[in-house]
């Protein structure tokens, strides 16, 4: 994988994983406020990577999960169990 | 409905050729307290939960064990994907090469296969509760041992995140419990 594109995906690795870790409290502290916040801060910085990786190295999830440019990339390598670099 | 991400939650590195450490780590990938065991254990329970807490928790972390299990069969299948039969049979692993070739299968690290009497479903959600806790400190016990079968640094390092994790789950689920607790004997203070 070109290193690029790792360290966008690390980053997006990062990012989401603070978003996991926030879900994961938020569900069972609700009422909080400054985890909220925390949340929409990394979920706004997320997607924007992500749809800057999407454009540049094809799609990070299909189903309608954002809009597709010619031709279909969803079936490109490498998977992600193919590279040591993820 | 489910939406499968094209990337891995954690990266993995396997630097070192070691076909043995393949077939210790598929006791996390089919073993009795394997990713798979957890992420079925909590997608199934999760529907006879009393509270939307525990529905989001379970339905959450439940997705996180798949993210996992995936995690599990990239080192495995990463260890194996250039081993001859020759290689396998040297190494200890003539057995999986007899039935699988070389890819990844549900069984844990003696080959027994993965079955759903690994886990349960009581409908008691103090009971269910209990048994996931139990079962993210199986999976952290099970992830010390992993981490001291093999020297290879990259995969000592994906095992530390996946340990880290367990942890973390048992912490969010005693909080869940406590919250069912406090609803059932009606000590809720709001």
């Amino acid at each position: 994988m070109d290193p690029k594109q790792a360290q966008l995906l690390r980053e997006i690795q990062q990012l989401e994983f603070v978003a996991v870790e926030l879900t994961l409290f938020l569900d069972t502290h609700p009422g909080e406020q400054e985890p909220l916040n925390d949340y929409n801060l990394v979920t706004n910085h997320l997607n924007q990577l992500k749809a800057h990786y999407e454009k540049m190295y094809g799609p990070l999830a299909v189903y309608g999960f954002s809009p597709m440019e010619y031709p279909w990339r969803w079936t490109d390598g490498p998977w992600p169990w193919e590279t040591t670099h993820y | 409905m489910w939406i499968y991400e094209k990337k891995l939650e954690y990266p993995v590195r396997v630097h070192k050729t070691d076909p043995r450490m393949a077939k210790f780590l598929t006791a996390q990938y089919g073993g009795p307290d394997s990713e798979l065991s957890a992420a079925v254990r909590y997608l199934t329970q999760r529907y006879t939960m009393p509270t939307n807490k525990a529905k989001a928790l379970l339905t959450d972390i439940g997705t996180e064990e798949l993210a996992h299990w995936e995690i599990i069969a990239t080192m495995i299948y990463q260890l194996l994907k250039d081993m001859t039969a020759e290689q396998m049979r040297r190494e200890g692993l003539g057995d999986h090469f007899a039935e699988h070739d070389r890819a990844v299968y549900p069984a844990d690290a003696a080959g027994v296969p993965w079955t759903a009497a690994y886990i349960q479903a009581t409908g008691d959600p103090v009971t269910d509760l209990h048994e996931d806790m139990a079962a993210e400190q199986k999976a952290r016990t099970t992830y010390e041992h992993l981490i001291r079968l093999t020297d290879d640094p990259g995969i000592k390092d994906t095992l530390r995140f996946l340990r880290e994790r367990e942890v973390v789950h048992f912490q969010r689920f005693g909080e869940a419990l406590d919250d069912i607790q406090e609803e059932m004997t009606g000590k809720k203070i709001f």
